[in-house]
């Protein structure tokens, strides 16, 4: 005689639960946070290739943390929903909140089902409004519940000791210099002794208001991230720099004699070395270090 | 388990697979494709656009359009517009039926931003150029129909270094093309006029001049085609696309430039004339 194998309910949801958290607690932290002109993401992540942020839409963007393969069918499954909206309706329709909603159901649904593992993911999704007050963060968790977010907000990794810090050292209106460099300070503070994260092994992008374009995401990578950490005068050329090179559209540019001259920038960067991710400004702003990107990314769950 | 209650995104949102957005569409929503549509029995009035041209110069390439749409005899809209950004390295715009041709449009500009969002990379232009051709042959049903579109399509190639014109049929035939272009009803005029107008090392400015003297024959032929309005102050619209991206020309800089062709015209009416030999 064998008795029916009986689980409670609750024991079934907390260890569906525990498993996925201890799958989003073995990577490294993400960090968001509000600066002066929009919302910065600041990750650690060696790849370049491989995004643990990413643009959704015009003003809305995408952070994960946990198992690649989840969080990158989610973010297909955003971009989708975003480009659905927004061409059968109006670019102006696209909202965080709807994408936050639709991911919400769609973790929640996973998580309490009983034939499928829960994902284990943990989500940011951030819309920039016309000004800091209209900023908006969701904090989404692998079940599917939602948190809306003031200032900063931190998850994966050790998200306590990454929180702790940026609750005493935040502050609100920082600059982009300072955002930056805050998020990594508190990226170091994920164990007892802190530790300097490599500028060069941080994923770092932000909506920026102050971008002409609609497309408001921009990432920062190589030179510039470095640039942010060399101190008060590299961070404030590196910023002169990059409005000029976004609002190229807007700017009735001086004609080039030499049509590659403006793309090159201050870098030696190949006139091939085309924006990507939706950087579809001015060559210059991030074709630094395109030019050791392989050609196609990697696409793990092909 | 199957949940036909959910609230999740449905499967196809998911499901890995296709970059693009107009193959997710015919998935998820086929009657949000231009081309997917019962094609109408008998003839309808709808607005016409007319002509484009394209011209590339050492920089890049320069696209313009009058700003007329017909229907009939009718003058449907005096300000439309027609050349648009596809991405930020290339221009698209379109002749024929005008509703169509802005929703293939707006399909196309999504097409490269979708591409792009979801790979982490922008499509070569030849991959550009063969996507719009796909979508055109989507239309073939419509074309057959009389709901015709023909775009025209310019870019900056970085690979290259300099503009690129691809031009198309209704039945999706995508032809690289040399130096200039147009497409529409007062094409013909253009083509003829830049034939003779234009040189290989024209500088922008005067690329953009003679885009516009191109358009001025057309209009100044084809009673589709119009020409520089002077009294409402309508003018072309006109995109240039060099390596700094996509920008379109701010309606005084045109209005300027058709200023001096026309007050050139006042001189000689049938435009500057041509070397014999």
């Amino acid at each position: 005689m064998t008795t029916p194998f009986y689980v409670s309910p609750e024991q079934l949801m907390k260890d569906r639960a525990d498993y996925a958290r201890k799958g989003i607690a073995r990577g490294r932290s993400v960090v968001v946070l509000q600066y002066a002109d929009g919302i910065a993401f600041v990750a650690e992540n060696p790849s370049q290739a491989l995004h643990k942020i990413s643009e959704i839409y015009d003003r809305v963007a995408f952070a994960a943390v946990g198992r690649y393969n989840e969080f990158e069918n989610l973010r297909i499954a955003g971009v989708r929903l975003a480009d659905l909206r927004g061409y059968s309706y109006d670019r102006a329709d696209v909202t965080g909140r709807g994408l936050a909603n639709a991911y919400a159901q769609t973790l929640g649904t996973i998580f309490s089902s009983g034939g499928e593992k829960p994902y284990e993911v943990e989500i940011f999704v951030a819309e920039i409004g016309e000004s800091v007050d209209e900023d908006q963060i969701y904090r989404l968790t692998y079940d599917g519940s939602v948190a809306d977010e003031q200032g900063y907000a931190v998850m994966g990794g050790q998200v306590d000791s990454v929180n702790e810090y940026l609750s005493t050292n935040y502050s609100a209106g920082l600059s982009l210099e300072d955002a930056v460099l805050l998020a990594s300070a508190a990226l170091g503070h994920d164990s007892q002794q802190p530790r300097t994260p490599d500028p060069e092994q941080l994923e770092v992008a932000v909506l920026d208001r102050a971008r002409s374009q609609p497309r408001k995401f921009r990432r920062i990578r190589g030179e510039r991230v470095t640039a942010l950490f060399g101190g008060a005068d590299a961070a404030a050329t590196a910023d002169d720099e990059t409005p000029a090179a976004a609002d190229a559209t807007s700017d009735p540019a001086e004609p080039t004699t030499e049509p590659t001259a403006e793309s090159a920038g201050e870098t030696t960067a190949e006139p091939n070395a085309e924006p990507t991710d939706g950087e579809a400004d001015g060559a210059a702003e991030d074709s630094i270090d395109l030019t050791d990107l392989p050609p196609d990314p990697p696409e793990p769950t092909a | 388990m199957s949940r036909p209650s959910d609230s999740r995104l449905p499967a196809s949102f998911l499901t890995p697979g296709s970059s693009s957005f107009a193959d997710f569409l015919a998935q998820q929503s086929p009657e949000l494709l231009p081309g997917r549509r019962t094609p109408p029995s008998g003839q309808v009035d709808v607005p016409h656009g007319t002509t484009i041209v394209a011209a590339t110069f050492p920089d890049g390439v320069i696209m313009a359009g009058d700003r007329r749409a017909t229907m009939g005899n009718v003058i449907a809209q005096r300000d439309i517009e027609k050349v648009y950004p596809a991405d930020e390295f290339s221009a698209v715009g379109f002749a024929g039926t005008a509703g169509l041709g802005v929703e293939m449009v707006r399909l196309f500009q999504v097409e490269l931003e979708h591409y792009e969002k979801i790979e982490g990379t922008t499509l070569s232009i030849d991959g550009k150029a063969n996507r719009l051709a796909t979508l055109i042959r989507g239309n073939l049903s419509m074309a057959m129909q009389g709901l015709a579109v023909v775009p025209l399509f310019a870019g900056f190639d970085p690979q290259a270094v300099g503009g690129r014109i691809f031009s198309y049929d209704v039945a999706g035939g995508r032809y690289e093309e040399t130096a200039f272009h147009a497409v529409g009803s007062g094409s013909l005029f253009a083509r003829g006029s830049l034939k003779k107008l234009y040189r290989e090392n024209l500088s922008e400015r005067e690329c953009v001049m003679a885009v516009i003297q191109s358009l001025y024959d057309a209009a100044d032929d084809d009673s589709a085609t119009g020409g520089p309005d002077l009294t409402r102050r309508i003018f072309p619209i006109v995109a240039v696309v060099t390596a700094d991206g996509f920008r379109r020309l701010p309606d005084a800089d045109v209005g300027a430039i058709a200023d001096e062709v026309v007050a050139g015209r006042m001189q000689r009416p049938d435009g500057p004339a041509a070397q014999l030999i």
